[in-house]
């Protein structure tokens, strides 16, 4: 046994699709309070892996704990312990900046009081302030991106998976996106995200695992597997 | 009006009136259960609903507020086309209770063809193929007891009037309005109503655990 507790723990999760396999068998292991970045090229199965970890998707095969529930037994317990930001938008670009976050906390059932508190908060830690009357939908790539990530955090979840947060963005926004993301690994939140670039997970992760083939090839920290990819490559 | 058409009821246009308006009011009830199909279709071609499916939620509650959406919105199109209907000239000898009936069992139609339409929604491709199927139930009045009477109709099409769902419905309304409704039409309205909702509910649920969002 382990002294720390796993955030998430995953073992041989396999996905296909009609003939086309996926997953072909994935471990994982995500301590509490550490940052994952499932590193991939397009079409490497990041979203799928993602979906499955976070119950939006049933694997073929594997078994799988996330925040200390099954995913199949304990769905339910297991999206009340998480915050998503999937690949694509997930704010409704009618609401307005500050509408969408507080319909997460109405969903959350947060009271009225409190509801207002965090939204305000949020709003501000993310830049948002100043689009919190403006339609969703006239906002920024980065603008959108964040306002996702500030609905993802309404609930104050303790374990967030991020599908490709960053692609799409302009550098700067990006950098930006970063920042908050280690604002939340301060705060002592579990980190899964997903990324089409080393520098992205080299800068945000501590532990890296490439995905291709449907199977993780390599897994270590961002320094190990500098050195481990030009070797690959040569051989 | 209608008395010049063949084997329209004869009468003044005040009988036409009260002869059109169900179908008229099923009608106004279809076109609205269009809508929620393109708006359910919509939100599954946005990630905002993955979201939702990723949160501790009821799993359907999201369709659920589709379904009242549409109501409200049916009970407010109901209103208007009613109140033309008697400025036009509508009559009718129907009672309070009659009154609350009509109300109750246009209440349910909508209920049941907001959940069949939802399923639509989630199993139409995109958007606009969603709202193609739910366009025949606007147009099903007219192949039923809507617009002329269903013994006047030429055989093969008088069979299908005779059985589709919005028939019975249309007569208990009917029957409703003029203060005499029919046992057997309005058992059949109720019938009907609960196999299109409890199957559209069915089939939603069952969708919406399984349809990933594209
Ligand atoms: N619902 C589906 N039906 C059929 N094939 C699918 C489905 N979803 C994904 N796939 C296929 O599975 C493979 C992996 O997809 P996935 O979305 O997990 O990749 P990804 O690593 O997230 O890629 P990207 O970087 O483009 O987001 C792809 O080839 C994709 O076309
Ligand atoms: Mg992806």
């Amino acid at each position: 046994m382990t002294t720390r507790t796993n955030a998430i723990e995953a073992a041989g999760l396999r996905k296909s699709y009609g003939g086309l396999q996926v997953l072909a068998g994935v471990d994982l292991t995500v301590p509490e309070g550490t940052v994952y970045a499932l590193l991939g090229p397009n079409g490497a199965g990041k979203t799928t892996t993602v979906r499955i970890l976070t119950t939006l998707l049933d694997a073929d095969a594997g078994a799988a704990r996330v925040a200390g529930y099954g995913i199949r037994r304990d769905a339910a317990r297991v999206r009340a312990s998480i915050g998503v930001t999937g690949q694509f938008s997930a704010v409704d670009e009618l609401l307005t900046g500050r509408e969408n976050p507080r319909l997460m906390a109405g969903l959350a059932h947060l009271d009225r009081r409190r509801a207002r508190a965090v939204v305000g908060h949020l709003l501000e830690r993310f830049g948002l302030a100043d689009a919190a009357g403006r339609r969703a939908g006239a906002n920024s790539g980065g603008m959108r991106r964040r306002l996702d990530l500030a609905m993802t955090l309404v609930a104050a979840p303790r374990l967030i998976f991020l599908d490709e947060p960053t692609t799409g963005l302009a550098p700067r926004s990006r950098r930006d996106l970063w920042g908050n993301v280690r604002e939340l690994v301060a705060d002592g939140v579990t980190v899964f995200l997903t990324t089409q670039y080393l520098e992205e997970a080299d800068q945000l992760a501590d532990r890296i695992g490439v995905l291709d083939g449907g199977r993780l090839v390599a897994e270590s920290t961002a320094a190990e597997l500098k050195r481990l990819v030009p070797g690959a490559t040569s051989s | 009006m209608g008395a010049g058409l063949p084997g329209a009821p004869a009468g003044d246009r005040g009988d036409y009136l009260t002869f059109i308006t169900p179908g008229i009011l099923v009608m106004t009830v279809a076109s609205v259960s269009i809508g929620t199909a393109v708006l359910v279709a919509t939100d599954m071609t946005n990630g905002i609903i993955d979201r939702f499916r990723t949160m501790a939620i009821a799993r359907s509650s999201v369709l659920t507020g589709h379904v009242l959406g549409a109501m409200i919105q049916t009970a407010h199109a109901l209103a208007v086309a009613l109140g033309a209907a008697f400025l036009l000239g509508l009559h009718t000898a129907a009672s309070v209770t009659q009154w609350l009936g009509l109300a109750g069992l246009l209440a349910l139609l909508s209920f049941a063809m907001t959940w069949f339409t939802v399923a639509l929604g989630l199993a139409g491709p995109d958007p606009e193929t969603a709202s193609d199927l739910p366009m025949i139930f606007v147009l099903l009045p007219f192949v039923g007891s809507g617009f002329v009477p269903v013994e006047s109709m030429p055989s093969g099409l008088r069979g299908f009037a005779e059985h589709q769902p919005f028939t019975p419905v249309m007569d208990a309304c009917r029957g409703l309005l003029a203060g005499s409704p029919s046992g057997a039409d309005t058992l059949g309205a109720l019938g009907w109503c609960a196999v299109i909702g409890v199957g559209g509910h069915l089939w939603s649920r069952r969708l919406y655990r399984t349809r990933a969002a594209k």
